[in-house]
């Protein structure tokens, strides 16, 4: 028992230097906690698929009922927003190459004719390719109208209607998809780092070889770096949560204790990462070349901006190792769909091998790298 | 001025060796950028190709049946047919498949009558994705009704049922694939990355060390002190954006419309105010620890988010946008996405490499000022 106490002890101790290096100053408490609120709140705002301006121009030879109607239907929508009229079709390169338009609609001017005779009339789409995504979506909102304007002419009886509706986020909005992955995404950022520099900076400053004469074990010294960062890590993600619980109010369909034991999970996973890479760098600058090696390939192959699944096979089988890639997909599902433990449980295991590798790695380096 | 020269070409010496020493940061200095670009170029994909969807038939019909045919048809999705709802929707819930189809019980009755209906759930947490599926089924449903009518008769050559159909043609990115967009944006994020971490801790691990008050007591000058900094890494920089250029050109075949000569002035541009960035975080932190946090903050996560890399800055709020446009990683965002696809726009590389010179300019005497023989 005794031992147990004092085994305790030293941890508690440790932990309350590494806490009182992180918090000390001013600057560095700001830096711990700010940066999480605003990124949350400019993201959130910012990043977003959702169409809301867009430009375009019409080339309308026709001049008759049809067009007329469908442009209509189109500036009622809501998001587009006409620029110009043309004329002819060599004013179509400028406005796209200026950036003043995403896309033009040029109507030929045989369009009535054609309907009236019952033939199919093309209507030309010229979309600027530059961003394809944003482009793709443009061109699928118009073929919806156009599939209506279509549907009208024709009266009812004409196929076999659609009728989409969609779970978890009703009006499919970017904002829902994004902001929950970012609860895992920036807390992972800063926690990683200031794990990686934590016993770098003791190395390069010389304290670390103290350290490592006093009575405390490697895995006391690893449980004591360890604590505080996730400590941060978990503060942080709470941070985030709160920002897009009650300010952009998503509604939350799972339950907290599943969200945050599965935080973690990820955020222990994470810390791990982080001090194997501190064990191994000798200095801070190193300790931040791996870290900043890390990050992209974490952010990016995560499924924090594209789907896992559209990724070739062998990169997918990569991905198990990236904690970050489970934790978005967990804290996604549970808190959206509301996800229990038995749906979600796989997601866990991932990370935990993570964690069972790194965080021993990290206690056997500490005594092995005196170079 | 040969004072000047001396005193730079001494300390130039010394940053260079220092540098050189450094052999796993340089290492991986150089080969970071190929193995990112080639990482991200293969991994990143908004394309959705055999997407799996599960098809629910409370009918099982030759019309049904045939139905199911068109879904299977189609290059973008990999239908698979489960026996009841309960079913589907475990599916989904466990992320096999991003949505449902579900075709009624009077399916054939009242396709026969013209209304019929199919519906679609669709999970909403990847709403990317949902929405592009949306697009499938339909189009996959539509080609199939067509074909349908014409079989029963040509009803569709009767008179006033001709249909407006619409053609597409996506300029500057005639396939349509995300790579083309994403990888000149990799290259943006990368110089962002490779700026801020070369240079963020130089001056810093200077002042922590009190190497830098010794500097003070020599005749050197905070210019050729900054300028010092900045050569060397510009020289591993400009292999970096080699590497970077090669491979997007030769490995993934993104056109380069634009000259070569307008690329890469652009880019040492950009290099240069990324690497000042890194050198002015260092002077003003004057300590590693907060000078590798601020470096990461500033420099990856707002480039990827809102430089316009995957996020239309159109689609953002207007203070947003602003706020977009006072990062100089917006601004070579834009220009070089239009040199690669689009070609040469001479005003639109004067504008933004105007700016980009500017913020190169206000870094450059921002650093100096903080760089004055001063103690703190």
């Amino acid at each position: 028992m005794d031992a147990i106490v004092q085994y305790l002890t030293r941890v508690a101790f440790l932990c309350r230097k590494e806490l009182i290096t992180l918090l000390k100053e001013p600057t560095s408490r700001a830096m711990l906690f700010a940066p999480a609120l605003l990124q949350a709140l400019l993201f959130g705002y910012g990043a977003t698929f959702d169409l809301r301006h867009v430009p375009y121009a019409v080339l309308d030879q026709s001049g008759g009922q049809t067009a007329s109607e469908l442009l209509a239907r189109l500036d009622g929508a809501g998001m587009f927003e006409r620029r110009a009229n043309l004329q002819t079709s060599s004013q179509i390169a400028r406005l796209i190459d200026d950036n003043e338009v995403l896309l033009v609609i040029s109507i030929p001017s045989d369009l009535e004719q054609r309907l009236a005779a019952g033939q199919d009339a093309p209507l030309q789409l010229i979309m600027d390719g530059r961003n394809s995504t944003t482009a793709g979506a443009a061109a699928g909102y118009i073929g919806g109208i156009v599939g209506s304007v279509n549907q009208a002419r024709a009266g009812t009886g004409q196929g076999v209607q659609l009728v989409t509706r969609s779970w978890y986020n009703p009006n499919l909005e970017s904002r829902w998809q994004l902001m929950p992955a970012l609860i895992a995404a920036l807390s992972m950022l800063q926690t990683l780092l200031i794990a990686a520099l934590s016993v770098a900076r003791e190395r390069e400053q010389g304290t670390f070889d103290q350290l490592l004469v006093t009575p405390l074990t490697p895995m006391q010294i690893l449980i004591g770096k360890a604590l505080p960062s996730i400590l941060v890590g978990l503060v942080q993600s709470t941070i985030i949560l709160l920002v897009i619980r009650f300010w952009f109010q998503i509604p939350m369909a799972g339950s907290a204790g599943l969200l945050y034991l599965a935080l973690l999970v990820f955020t222990v996973a994470s810390v791990g990462i982080g001090l194997s890479i501190s064990a191994v760098a000798a200095n801070m600058q190193q300790a931040m070349l791996y870290t900043f090696l890390l990050i992209m390939p974490l952010m990016l192959l995560s499924g924090l901006m594209t789907p896992v699944a559209n990724m070739p096979k062998v990169l997918q089988l990569a991905t198990y190792a990236n904690p970050l890639r489970f934790g978005i997909d967990l804290v996604r599902r549970v808190y959206l769909e509301g996800a229990g433990l038995h749906e979600v449980g796989f997601n866990f295991i991932p990370m935990l091998v993570v964690a069972a590798i790194t965080l021993p790695l990290a206690a056997w380096l500490f005594r092995n790298r005196l170079t | 001025m040969s004072g000047f020269l001396t005193r730079l070409w001494a300390l130039l010496r010394k940053e260079t060796r220092q540098m050189l020493r450094e052999r796993s940061s340089l290492a991986v200095g150089l080969l970071l950028p190929a193995a990112l670009i080639l990482l991200f170029g293969y991994g990143l994909s908004f394309d959705v190709s055999n997407a799996p969807v599960a098809v629910v038939l409370d009918e099982r019909s030759p019309t049904t049946q045939s139905l199911v045919a068109g879904l299977q048809g189609s290059p973008y999705l990999a239908p698979v047919q489960v026996n009841d709802m309960q079913s589907a929707v475990a599916l989904m819930r466990e992320g096999k498949v991003g949505g449902i189809v579900h075709v009624p019980m009077d399916f054939s009755r009242r396709m026969a009558l013209g209304d019929a209906q199919v519906q679609l759930i669709l999970n909403g947490v990847d709403a990317n994705t949902a929405r592009t599926l949306e697009a499938y089924v339909g189009g996959a449903l539509a080609t199939q009704a067509l074909g349908t009518v014409d079989r029963q008769g040509g009803a569709s050559a009767g008179a006033g049922s001709g249909r407006i159909q619409v053609v597409q043609r996506m300029w500057f990115n005639e396939a349509s694939t995300s790579t083309w967009y994403l990888v000149p944006g990799l290259i943006v994020l990368v110089m962002t990355l490779i700026g801020a971490f070369l240079t963020s801790l130089l001056v810093a691990r200077e002042w922590e060390r009190g190497t830098l008050e010794a500097l003070f007591v020599t005749p050197v000058r905070p210019t050729e002190l900054v300028l010092a900094k900045l050569l060397p890494y510009m020289g591993i920089g400009a292999l970096n954006l080699a590497i970077c250029l090669l491979t997007a050109r030769f490995l993934f075949e993104v056109p380069m419309r634009g000259s070569l000569l307008a690329i890469v002035v652009s880019s040492m541009l950009y290099l240069m105010v990324s690497l000042l960035m890194g050198l002015f975080i260092s002077a003003v932190t004057r300590n590693q620890f907060q000078a590798s946090q601020v470096a990461l903050l500033t420099s990856f996560m707002p480039a990827m988010m809102l430089s316009g890399f995957v996020f239309d800055l159109r689609n953002m709020p207007a203070v947003v946008q602003v706020i977009s446009q006072l990062l100089p990683a917006t601004h070579f965002m834009g220009l070089i996405k239009s040199l690669f696809l689009t070609g040469d726009n001479w005003p639109l590389f004067l504008q933004k490499s105007g700016i980009l010179l500017l913020y190169a300019a206000l870094l450059f005497l921002a650093t100096r000022h903080r760089l004055r023989k001063r103690l703190a």
